[in-house]
């Protein structure tokens, strides 16, 4: 069997792969093989652990759960629809935040390890740490998962002094850790410890509960970076450098991954976090003022339109991924392509659920990917558009955002779609964005409006081209 | 209500008040549509059209008049060549009439309109405002006047548009000069420029310098400050000092340009003199000159209304009936104004229309109501300019980027002091571990920042994999000899497996389907 050396020689080949596997996605051509390196990485890891003098009995165990688990994740992977990827990846991120609590408890339970003084402060503290972590991430993720399949409502909770109610329970959290480390030491501590995952769980709850369906992509990201800052604490519990680096490394993903989102939406972090997005302003300027009539056209038309088009820019909102319409816009473009016209695709960074949610449906409905673009790299490019198609969309196109400074979106940036010649909006009905925010863009002189199902809709255009 | 359509009886007028499409569309709000045998011909619209579409055919003028409670018309009431009587005394009390009535220069006509008690609503008076816009059939002719100007100078101009390198040698483009960028003049911009022409426009009104370059031309600056945006988004007169410098512009590019259109207009107000008798003789012999404000006058002195004439080797065309030379499309659009005007003014879909003076577009067409002049209206008062007094918008970013400076500061100094206090307590083996994790954090930071947006998803699916490391944890416990840590590490085991297999799994599914 593996030696102590071998097990970290194998730990360091594994970080370094997965340190590959992430610079891989850097550009779709590497994805794929990077993808492959994180694979590799993980078998080295795993079968150096298993291999390795720390695994010597119960393999048996070991191996059925390894095979129940397997085999039921790859069928979830197997089953699941693009549009559901948000639902999954936020209930994937809530196990490994109960693995994270299930390890720490049976760590502080094994009577194996021995520590002296502070070391044994300081391992009682990374357990504490490690279980926190890894019980605010569980809950939270369910949450989020009950809120994206739409089994919770979307709306956000706000408790009456819900901050005030944070802070309560992040002062008991302090205060029944330093009892726990305290009891620790004279060797009881369970009751503190199982107390402190009571309110975890109930942080977490809270937490995402008062957080709206339009800020959801930087919970789901928020939840990444935990699960992955539950990892690295459990690797300091533990002292396994492997655990510390891959959670680290997610951990600062899933940050920065939360940073681009919350900068795309104009907003702070904390302010995401507290939650309650466009109730704190008096429910949005505007919305009850006549701004005018809309025009609505019908499918036929806007097929014209888009025959007639030079340079046509989709912009995909939530709305194409509930609809399912991903398909039909490919059909669309494609179409429009064969008969000379350049189509592109601008996507802002918080459209969907997820960070990257448009592009995935996109790839998906084998859209290539170089005439998907990113806001920054298009939006200079909109005064050359002949007509615009927003699928769904709202808060990302909306103009209040530039012009209004007491809108609740004030400062976010957005597709300046009204700069090109027209904007066809595809929109169930009137109602307002997530943002709760009327969209100015809807009354423009250029703008036509084209209600109805997106699928549906959009079938009729695509039969028209 | 039955809706009755003449045949224009106007010399050389050949558009018509509907199209068979549109009457068809009439129908289904309720109204019954009939129309004057042969009003269609000239604009390409056989009877048999109409009659497919539902409508009636009626060969006798009197009787079309007669039987209908509401008259669409393209022309107002002239006097009928053949009936030998004016069209208004075919008019009955209580009868609506729609049609172009231009009230302001015709007041004698709202005096007879009011003695024939009947409503009397002008489209040309159609308030420019934007829910307006669909029945604005003064924008849909004038788009039609532009595009036309550009057809008819093209016919007179002995030359491409377009430039072109050939075997038999080179050939300029055109230049085009479009004089007031309002819809007609944006449309012969368009026009013109889509021929090839190398097209300039001038305009008093300042606000229109985007649409302009947006039609594809240069605009043409002059070096004065004046506002010439008046109310309603028309042009208004300008100062004498300003005009001077617009004369100067006009004559340095007469000599220049092969091609000006004319589009100056200012409500109410005869046409202003744009072009001089000198300017026209400076102009290249073989040049053309559209003049699309003829019917008021004309913007150039020389310019003949309604015909074509040739002075200094320049040709003028002063044509007043450039829509009607497009008669099937500028019927088609006529109707639907007109249709859309009959949509609003009919709510209950019922067939029965309601002059309602709480509309601002129905009050604003009004001119005869009952019997009562109510002719002119109250002004609009919006303007297609954005209003220019807004508070500027950068007083938001200024006051965010103030705590720049202090934040990153006071947020080193914090993180260092955290350190230094952990380096004082925490043990060596400690410290060991999170040297490694700071350096974790910051080779993550410089992965993740080069990660495409366009991947975000799989990045976290793969994250979410390779954050199921924590598997190690449960493999470490899981020989454990005490029985419920090894269950419990079994049941991690289950459950992060699942994470690593599904997590890997789908995003290699999703990397899969990343392709150019």
């Amino acid at each position: 069997m593996f030696s102590q050396g071998l097990v970290t020689v194998a730990y360091i080949g594994a970080t370094i792969l997965f340190i590959l596997a992430l610079g891989g996605l850097s550009n779709p051509e590497t994805s794929r093989r990077g993808n492959v390196y994180g694979m590799t990485g993980m078998g080295i890891a795993l079968l150096a652990t298993i291999l390795g003098p720390d695994v010597t009995a119960n393999l048996g165990l070991l191996i059925i759960a390894v095979l129940i688990g397997g085999t039921v994740g790859l069928l979830l992977a197997r089953r699941v629809q693009m549009t559901q990827m948000p639902e999954l990846v936020a209930i994937l991120h809530s196990l490994v935040g109960l693995g994270a609590v299930f390890v720490g408890f049976a760590s502080f339970g094994d009577p194996d390890k021995h520590f002296e003084g502070v070391e044994q402060t300081i391992h009682d503290i990374e357990i504490y740490i490690g279980i926190l972590i890894g019980a605010v991430t569980f809950s939270g993720s369910v949450i989020a998962f009950g809120k994206l399949s739409g089994k919770i409502t979307g709306n956000p909770l706000i408790l009456p002094a819900r901050h005030w109610l944070n802070l309560g329970l992040l002062l008991a959290a302090i205060w029944f850790g330093a009892q726990f480390v305290q009891q620790s030491a004279a060797g009881g501590g369970m009751m503190p410890l199982l107390i402190m995952t009571a309110i975890a769980l109930l942080f977490g709850i809270h937490m995402v509960m008062a957080i709206g369906g339009a800020d959801m992509p930087v919970v789901v990201s928020m939840l990444n970076s935990y699960s992955g800052w539950a990892a690295s604490a459990t690797g300091f519990m533990l002292s396994n450098d492997l655990l510390i680096v891959t959670g680290a490394l997610v951990g600062s993903s899933g940050a920065i991954l939360s940073y681009i989102m919350c900068r795309a939406m104009n907003r702070r972090f904390l302010a995401v976090i507290a939650g309650g997005f466009g109730t704190t302003s008096g429910g949005g300027a505007g919305a009850g003022e006549d701004q005018g009539e809309v025009v609505a056209v019908d499918a036929v038309e806007v097929a014209e339109m888009l025959k007639g088009a030079k340079e046509v820019m989709i912009i995909p909102g939530y709305g194409m991924a509930v609809a399912q319409a991903q398909h039909t816009v490919h059909e669309i473009s494609r179409k429009l392509i064969e008969q000379g016209v350049n189509v592109r695709f601008g996507i802002h960074p918080v459209a969907g659920r997820m960070p990257g949610h448009m592009n995935v449906l996109l790839a998906e409905a084998r859209v290539p990917y170089d005439i998907v673009f990113e806001m920054d790299e298009i939006n200079h490019d909109f005064p050359d558009i002949d007509v615009s198609v927003v699928i769904g969309a709202n808060d990302i196109v909306n103009p209040s955002a530039l012009t209004d400074p007491d809108s609740p979106i004030a400062g976010m940036p957005v597709l300046e779609c009204w700069k090109g010649g027209t904007t066809v909006v595809l929109k169930r009905s009137m109602a307002t964005g997530y943002a709760g925010v009327q969209n100015p863009l809807f009354f423009l002189e250029n703008t036509r409006m084209l209600f109805g199902d997106a699928k549906a809709t959009l079938d009729t255009v695509l039969a028209n081209l | 209500m039955k809706i009755g359509i003449p045949r224009e009886i106007f010399p050389n007028e050949k558009r018509v008040a509907t199209t068979p499409e549109v009457a068809a569309q009439l129908q289904k709000l309720g109204f019954s549509v009939a129309i004057e045998s042969g009003a269609g011909e000239t604009a390409n619209f056989a009877d048999q059209a109409y009659a497919d579409a539902g409508a009636e055919i009626i060969g006798d003028t009197r009787a079309l008049w007669d039987s209908s409670d509401i008259i669409l018309k393209v022309r107002g009431p002239e006097q009928h060549p053949t009936l030998g009587i004016n069209e208004v005394d075919l008019l009955h009390s209580g009868q609506i009439l729609i049609s172009f009535l231009w009230p302001a220069q015709n007041p004698e006509l709202l005096e007879t309109l009011k003695t024939k008690s009947v409503t009397a609503l002008a489209m040309d008076g159609i308030p420019r405002i934007s829910r307006a816009q669909k029945m604005d059939a003064l924008s849909s002719m004038a788009n039609i006047a532009g595009y036309r100007a550009i057809v008819e100078a093209s016919q007179h101009f002995g030359r491409f548009f377009t430039g072109q390198i050939t075997a038999a040698g080179k050939v300029p483009p055109a230049k085009v000069l479009v004089i007031g960028a309002g819809v007609a003049g944006l449309a012969a911009i368009g026009a013109a420029a889509a021929m090839g022409a190398v097209v300039r426009s001038f305009d008093t009104r300042p606000e229109v310098k985007e649409q302009v370059e947006s039609m594809g031309a240069d605009f043409l600056l002059l070096d004065f400050e004046e506002e010439g945006s008046g109310e309603g988004g028309y042009a208004k007169v300008m100062s004498e000092e300003f005009i001077a410098a617009e004369m100067a512009l006009f004559a340095e590019q007469a000599k220049e340009v092969d091609i000006i259109v004319t589009t100056a207009l200012i409500p109410g107000r005869p046409a202003p003199k744009l072009i001089t008798a000198e300017m026209v003789s400076s102009m290249k012999p073989g040049s053309v000159i559209v003049d699309l404000a003829a019917e008021q006058g004309g913007n150039c002195e020389l310019t003949v209304p309604g015909e074509v004439a040739a002075k200094h080797g320049v040709t003028l065309i002063g044509y007043t009936d450039l829509p009607s030379r497009l008669a099937a499309q500028s019927s088609q659009l006529y109707a639907t104004n007109l249709r859309h005007l009959l949509t609003d003014m009919c709510p209950e879909k019922d067939g029965n229309v309601v002059v309602d003076f709480e509309d601002e577009v129905v009050r604003g067409a009004t001119v005869v109501k009952a019997g009562e002049i109510t002719w002119p209206p109250p002004a609009p008062k919006l303007s297609a300019a954005p209003p220019a007094k807004k508070a500027p918008p950068a007083a938001v970013p200024a006051e965010s980027a103030k705590p720049s400076v202090l934040g990153p500061i006071a947020l080193f100094g914090a993180g260092a002091l955290a350190l230094f206090g952990l380096g004082i307590v925490a043990p060596p083996s400690f410290m060991q571990h999170f040297v490694v994790f700071v350096l974790a954090c910051f080779i993550g930071y410089m992965v993740i920042w080069n990660v495409t947006p366009a991947l975000h998803t799989p990045l976290m699916s793969v994250t979410n994999a390779i954050s199921s490391i924590i598997i190690i944890g449960a493999l470490l416990q899981i020989s454990s000899t005490e029985t419920w840590i090894m269950w419990i590490a079994g049941l991690t085991v289950l459950i992060t497996s699942i994470n690593i297999f599904g997590g890997f799994a789908v995003t290699r599914r999703m990397l899969e389907m990343f392709r150019k």
